[in-house]
């Protein structure tokens, strides 16, 4: 076997970063579900022999960080070494093996080369539907959230298995998008593998030993390094959030060390009847990625880079859920996890991370099915949409507005969302006066309005938090506007779970406000001026909060008259 | 007296604006600063320059073909008119709001690039069409009129209008059209079921405002030159060039000034294209690298690969999304932050990186010898013997590889343990590397494998990295033609009269209906012959017919070529067929089972091209001589080398070298590996294939 320069070897690491973007990519085009094709809720990913995770795509979403590099070992294991032939193609949505619910398919095919396994590649995707009661938390059990893949075959060389997808086509509500998204999937990974084999024929490689020592030893080294530089030390955060049964507690003691990283959940809620909670894997994967944005944000993931951010939690806590815990919508304590491990980190490097922001997406699928009046032809159609409120204000910046922190996801456009069903989107637009008010103020909330087309009437499944605990600021900010949620007669409606929504009425959201950082009185005038001339604050908030003058409002109302930017 | 003969190609660039003047069969140029002020003044000096070279008055010129970066930079720089949007109500901040995502999932201060307009500037009126083009909710002219008479007292100078599903159904958007005539006759009016009629409402709207932005703008440029070229007896007509690759009238070109943007790289593109045509290849790519980034282009059957959106004005690092997207008919290029001017580093992995940061001209690279402390691509091209230091731009700027050492060692050297030619070596692997990354990404993502490819490499740097990229990538054959240095200018001289019309319609197979088809189809073409025509009125235009499909559910499609015969007759049959057979060949597998569906119909309405003499390829040699030699590192063998070098001027056709070489010239040098051999052809281009 040739030997290999280090030269060599910086090409082939920025050639695996390539070959796994490029798998994410096909995904994207080859998807059926919005939640990939259009939200980029995805993740792609190559391993080493043993299972280990040499390169992510930065396209797709954190959430699935760890659970990518924890999965590939459950299927070897499951699979057996032996068992594993040339062709072959597994999945799993095991929430527990997986990436944290039944509705994220993750698909391993194994590389071979020259008739040898040299690694393995991995994908992640959102489906829209999995049977049982449809997306969202009403679940009491994961039995009832829908149909359950243990680590099996998908292809067997060669071969799709046929009973399976006749299994799943027989138990989910969209039976051609989940297909067609299993079929993008196994269409990814084998991208992602046709490159990988140009790329070890370039370079007569017989395994990927040697490189993934070479890319496993520098990002180990680079992330212990920047733990070394950071001031040793503990300390704790706590947040509550609505849940759904109760009001969440989450805890997290962060100790950091000389070689790692400790995020301790412990003393966190209990589990929520209902299904909210959370797998430790996706617990895991979010406290990793906060402190990975904060520490060390341009380290590339991989399994070394990962490994020294340890975490630890109670069993059976809303951080920790074990079989048969409902966990469809773990994403909303997950999406929790990086403000709860913020307001711990803030204690031992102060002036570096975000006040609160809206943190979890602001979800919703509707279930339509057709009325009396109904066109013939029509049938019941799942839509499921994601949006985001503000994110927190930063200490040198002001928060973002209606942008997903910490998910990584994008919004469908609104007449796509339209195209894919009988949906009405009357309104989305940025929520005026939701930021919470400081130094630097919190990012927008959004306001969203929709009904169905005329013909279908629907059920509304909401996934959403922060109705009686918005954000809260930091060094004085303040907090951000909650959600808010009722019917357009002014019938109020619940914050969680599946609500019927009578035909012809519509269902009007404001989705909440990032905090915000520091304290209003030393906002900058004019981005007070700019802000209010932009109708991102009233001018009543701008006299009240901000201390801005009445000539000043005048000025800034002649401007807007005058169509001139501040 | 204008002859027909002569013609001018002008392309105005960020730093030069170059000008080429072709008479018959003779060609001259010349590269004159961009004057930002008023960029007419440079095309009139360099109009000057080339006329007296030439030997003629600028009055027999017969034709002007032009394209600028002017549109780019006005959306880049944020210099355009006072503008208003109008939207339907409930959707005022979809241009600020975007994909409601971080391109960069990563940094905790990102900052998103603000919209075009900020949010006192978008205004809303009622009105609602559905997602079949079904109206939902009236608009009356009285829900219009407070709204722009609150926009007229504001003194707006120009209007977008973009509204929901508009791209289906246009009429609530003649409407405001309509009322914002009536109460200000004097604004600028831009309509995004005009400008961009496809679905996805935060691309067309900023599609629609970037191009009411520009508008004024470049209308006010477009007279005041033609006004210039009066002056100076210059009566021929004056074309645009196009970011798809054709050339427009004036007039359309001042209506939809967005579709400006990016006209030089299409150039560029179109110029590959004609070499492409006079070696009769059907696969070529063209690699352009310059100062800052380098472009790749794939050119099937001597036509540049197009797409329907792009994105411009990219903030962070030339990241994806970090830019406002345009969806307009446009040649699909790939731009990475890869030129001679790019910075290598070490980062935290102890990883080498490129760019995108740029030491552009001051201070430059460390070789210049002007203060810059950081190792360019340019150092490591010159400590890799690439580089001739007393021949650099023509001997006009000395190279010092002393300071080229120091700062490949002090930066790069030191900490990987690595003298300061490995340290060279490793840097320009690592440019090559993204370069050719980007290359095959994009060719994968357009279904092609690169083997079968010839490269046509042009632009200042673009001769010194394309032999090794071409090794990475297993192209064989490698033309670099002369000219090189204005070859967007030259481009625009080649490119046909053209215009794309597209438009959203769903359609599955399922529900296939051949009577609507026809009727689409002849609208477009009509629409896309009128731009045509206006241009060149008695010339035969031919219809290029594309329809985008994809299984129904999937939200990406992929473009499918249609004859005439098969758009003029559609059969379900066909189509599906068609369609299949690309997706297999893009995707692996068909997905059995699911209805396909049409989702945009594309005509692109063209001139003829003027038929394109073949190259009569020369027969080799004998070897051209050579009178010195230098040690050139060839990094597939990681070892020096004693290269001949050959005045690349001196060569005659058929005269050949072998590897490893370098061909010299004023602008640039051709760097050739141990494993390639170059030949002259007749007509200049540098051919050069591998050994065996």
């Amino acid at each position: 076997m040739a030997q290999h320069s280090n030269v060599a070897y910086q090409v082939m690491w920025n050639r695996l970063i390539s070959v796994v973007e490029e798998q994410a990519q096909a995904l994207v085009r080859t998807a059926f579900s919005t939640s990939v094709r259009e939200a980029g809720d995805l993740s792609a990913g190559v391993y080493d022999a043993q299972g280990r995770m040499l390169a992510q795509a930065v396209t797709g979403t954190p959430g699935h960080v760890n659970a990518m590099a924890d999965a590939v070992p459950h299927f070897i294991r499951r699979i057996g070494r032996d068992n594993i032939r040339e062709g072959d193609v597994y999945l799993t949505n095991d929430p527990w093996e997986g990436t944290g619910h039944l509705h994220d398919f993750t698909m391993v095919t194994p590389s071979f080369h020259n008739g040898a396994l040299v690694g393995f590649f991995a994908c992640t995707a959102h489906v829209v539907d999995v049977g049982g009661r449809g997306f969202g938390a009403d679940g009491n059990s994961v039995y009832e959230e829908g149909i359950h893949i243990p680590i099996m075959r998908f292809v067997d060389a060669g071969t799709v298995d046929a009973t399976l997808i006749a299994i799943l086509r027989g138990n989910v509500r969209e039976p051609d998008q989940l297909i067609g998204d299993l079929y993008a999937l196994a269409t990814c990974n084998e991208i992602g593998h046709r490159r990988l084999i140009d790329m070890m024929r370039e370079f007569t490689l017989d395994d990927l030993g040697g490189i993934s020592g070479f890319i496993l030893e520098n990002s180990r080294r680079a992330t212990l390094e920047r733990i070394a530089a950071l001031p040793r030390g503990s300390a704790n955060g706590e947040m509550t959030v609505d849940g759904f049964a109760a009001p969440i507690t989450l805890r997290v003691k962060l100790t950091i060390e000389e070689t790692r990283i400790l995020s301790d959940f412990s003393g966190s809620s209990g589990l929520d009847p209902k299904g909210i909670n959370c797998p430790l894997v996706y617990t895991k994967a979010y406290a990793c990625y906060a402190l990975k944005c904060a520490i060390a944000p341009e380290i590339p993931n991989n399994a070394a880079s990962l490994a020294p951010f340890e975490i630890a939690a109670e069993e059976n806590t809303i951080v920790h859920a074990l079989h048969p815990a409902p966990v469809a919508l773990r994403h909303i304590v997950g999406h929790f996890v990086p403000d709860t491990v913020y307001a711990a980190l803030d204690q031992l490097l102060p002036d570096l991370v975000p006040a609160e922001g809206a943190g979890c997406l602001c979800n919703f699928q509707m279930s339509l099915r057709p009325t009396a009046h109904a066109a013939e032809g029509a049938r019941r159609v799942e839509v499921l949409t994601f949006n985001s409120g503000g994110s927190g204000a930063r200490p040198t910046v002001d928060g973002l507005n209606a942008t997903a922190f910490p998910s990584g996801v994008m919004t469908m456009p609104v007449e796509a969302t339209e195209h894919a069903g009988p949906v009405i989107i009357w309104r989305k637009e940025l929520r005026a006066g939701s930021g919470g008010t400081g130094k630097q103020r919190g990012g927008l909330g959004q306001y969203m309005e929709v009904g169905a087309r005329s013909g279908y009437e629907f059920d509304l499944s909401a996934m959403f938090d922060r109705v009686n605990h918005p954000a809260r600021g930091r060094r004085g900010g303040g907090a951000g506007a909650p959600t808010t949620i009722a019917l357009d007669d002014g019938t109020p409606m619940k914050g969680k779970g599946r609500q019927r929504v009578p035909a012809e009425r519509r269902v009007l959201m404001a989705f909440p406000g990032g905090a915000g950082y520091g304290s209003a009185s030393e906002r900058e005038q004019q981005e007070i001026k700019r802000d209010l001339a932009r109708g991102y604050i009233t001018a009543q908030s701008a006299a009240q909060d901000y201390g801005l003058n009445a000539a000043d409002i005048a000025d800034v109302q002649r401007a807007i008259r005058a169509g001139e930017d501040i | 007296m204008a002859s027909p003969s002569i013609r001018l190609g002008v392309d105005i660039g960020g730093t030069f604006t170059d000008v080429v003047l072709e008479s018959g069969d003779d060609r001259y140029s010349t590269k004159v600063l961009t004057t930002y002020a008023a960029p007419e003044n440079a095309i009139i000096d360099g109009m000057h320059q080339v006329c007296t070279k030439a030997g003629i008055a600028a009055a027999d010129i017969g034709q002007i073909i032009h394209g600028t970066t002017l549109a780019t930079n006005a959306l880049i720089e944020r210099r355009g008119a006072k503008t208003a949007l109008i939207t339907t109500e409930g959707f005022r901040d979809v241009i600020e709001m975007r994909t409601e995502s971080r391109f960069e999932q990563y940094d905790l201060n990102l900052q998103l690039p603000a919209p075009l307009l900020p949010r006192q500037m978008r205004f809303t009126v009622p009105g609602r069409m559905d997602a079949t083009g079904a109206e939902l909710v009236p608009l009356t002219r009285t829900d219009i009129e407070p709204v722009v008479d609150t926009i007229a007292r504001a003194g707006f100078e120009s209007v977008a209008v973009g509204l929901i599903h508009s791209y289906l159904n246009d009429a609530h958007e003649r409407l405001v059209r309509d009322v914002l005539r009536d109460r200000m006759p004097n604004v600028m009016i831009s309509l995004s079921s005009e400008v961009s009629p496809q679905m996805r409402e935060y691309e067309r709207f900023n599609t629609v405002v970037a191009n009411a932005y520009i508008k004024p703008l470049m209308k006010s440029y477009l007279d005041r030159l033609r006004g210039r070229l009066h002056d100076e007896d210059v009566r021929c007509p004056v074309f645009l060039m196009h970011s798809g690759g054709g050339i427009i009238s004036i007039e359309s070109a001042a209506e939809f000034p967005v579709r400006l943007v990016e006209s030089g790289p299409a150039g560029g593109a179109v110029f590959a294209a004609h070499i492409a045509a006079r070696y009769g290849l059907d696969k070529v790519l063209s690699f352009d690298m310059g100062g800052t980034t380098a472009k790749i282009c794939l050119i099937r059957d001597q036509t540049p690969k197009t797409s329907r959106v792009f994105e411009v004005a990219r903030t962070y690092r030339f990241k994806k999304g970090s830019g406002m997207p345009i969806s307009i008919p446009v040649i699909d290029m790939v731009e990475i932050g890869a030129g001679g001017g790019s910075l290598g580093s070490v980062d935290a992995m102890r990883q080498i990186r490129v760019g995108p940061e740029s030491a552009g001209s001051e201070p430059g690279p460390a070789c210049y010898g002007r203060g810059g402390i950081r190792p360019a691509v340019t150092d490591a091209d010159l400590v890799l013997g690439k580089l001739d230091p007393d021949n650099f731009a023509g001997g006009t700027i000395p190279l010092d590889p002393a300071a080229s050492e120091t700062a490949l060692t002090n930066e790069i050297g030191d900490t990987l343990e690595m003298d300061a030619t490995t340290a060279a070596f490793g840097l320009a692997e690592v440019v090559d590397e993204n370069m050719a990354n980007a290359a095959r990404v994009h060719a994968v993502e357009n279904g092609e494998d690169l083997g079968g490819y010839t490269m046509i490499a042009f632009g200042g740097a673009a001769p010194l990295h394309a032999g090794r990229l071409c090794e990475k990538l297993g192209v064989n054959r490698l033309l670099v033609p002369p000219g090189a240095g204005v070859g967007s200018a030259i481009g625009f001289l080649r490119a046909p009269f053209s215009f794309e019309a597209n438009r959203s319609v769903y359609m599955t197979l399922a529900g296939f209906d051949p009577a609507r088809i026809v009727t689409l189809l002849t609208e477009l073409r009509e629409e896309a012959q009128g731009f045509v025509r206006t241009c060149a009125p008695d010339a035969p235009i031919l219809s290029e017919f594309k329809v985008y499909m994809r299984y129904k559910g999937q939200g990406w499609e992929i473009p499918i070529i249609l004859t005439e015969a098969q758009a003029m007759a559609p059969d379900a049959v066909v189509f599906d067929r068609l369609f299949n057979e690309d997706y297999t060949r893009l995707f692996g597998r068909p997905v059995a089972g699911l209805d396909v569906e049409i989702t945009v119909w594309s005509v692109n309405a063209t001139t003829e091209p003027d038929s394109v003499a073949q190259v009569r390829e020369a027969a080799p040699g004998a070897p051209a001589t050579s009178h010195t030699s230098r040690s050139l590192f060839d990094p597939a063998r990681q070892e020096f080398a004693e290269a001949q070098v050959v005045l690349r001027n001196r060569m005659k056709t058929g005269q050949t070298v072998n590897g490893p070489a370098a061909l010299t010239e004023d602008e640039t040098t051709i760097i050739l590996p141990t494993s390639r051999r170059a030949i002259r052809q007749p007509d200049g281009c540098i051919d050069i294939t591998a050994k065996d």
